[in-house]
């Protein structure tokens, strides 16, 4: 991960507003850090800009931006940009009905049960649906 | 931008009041704005409906998009800078009202 862990936002009296709309809300410093990408994280951009493109249309940037407004307040709050990005891109591929969910579900069982054989650790942490 | 435009019903200059209502759905607009005045300081050209584009629909016609100025002191209770700063935001016309007072 390389964005740090934060804190759930408390949108006291921030009613009707949606998850991502905290603009003028107190939220503490911003990190003014640059981040090094890691290799899923290039991967996901690449994805995005692929299924967006004219062959495709699979999905667009406002579908993809409503789909990261769709967290709740905790899961929005508590992932990292790039999970926002694959998240998104993983549920507008089954909404799309590109993949079903059962299919994404049991290539990652596949990719995990790969790893451990060869001794190499994954994480336990899933991304939420 | 997109050649399907209608005539936009603000011109550069004219004063507006950002709508204030709840969104449904994916929208472009900012809480904190909601019933603020501004001023429209251009016109961008006319774009298709991103709350429509959002659900996978064309989101035609296409509707002007404009850039409009706000008084960063008209937008925060307890504005600390300069009285002159302005703060520049694009709105699609549906969220503008005009602006009478």
């Amino acid at each position: 991960m390389t964005e740090p862990k934060r804190k759930t936002l408390k949108r006291k009296g921030a009613g009707g507003r949606a998850v991502h709309d905290v603009g003028g809300l107190e939220f503490g410093p911003i990190d003014r850090e640059e981040h090094d990408l890691a290799l899923w994280e290039k991967r996901t951009d690449a994805m995005l800009i692929l299924l967006r493109d004219n062959k495709r249309r699979v999905l667009s940037t406002d579908s993809h931006r409503r789909m990261i407004e769709s967290y709740g307040e905790q899961a929005y709050d508590h992932t990292t940009y790039y999970e926002k990005w694959i998240r998104a891109v993983r549920n507008l591929l089954v909404e799309q009905e590109v993949l079903t969910r059962k299919e994404i579900e049991a290539r990652m069982a596949e990719v995990r049960a790969r790893h451990a054989k060869a001794g190499r650790k994954t994480s336990k942490e899933k991304i939420p649906w | 931008m997109h050649d399907n435009a209608r005539e936009s019903r603000f011109a550069p200059g004219d004063a507006v009041r950002v709508a204030d209502r709840p969104a449904l759905g994916h929208c472009r607009t900012p809480w904190y704005l909601r019933g603020k005045r501004g001023v429209v300081a251009a016109i961008h050209g006319a774009f298709r409906n991103p709350e429509a584009l959002a659900y996978h629909r064309p989101g035609l016609p296409a509707l002007p998009l404009y850039k409009v100025r706000f008084k960063q002191s008209d937008l925060w209770g307890r504005y600390a800078g300069a009285a002159c700063d302005e703060l520049e935001v694009d709105i699609y016309e549906h969220w503008l009202e005009p602006n009478s007072d």
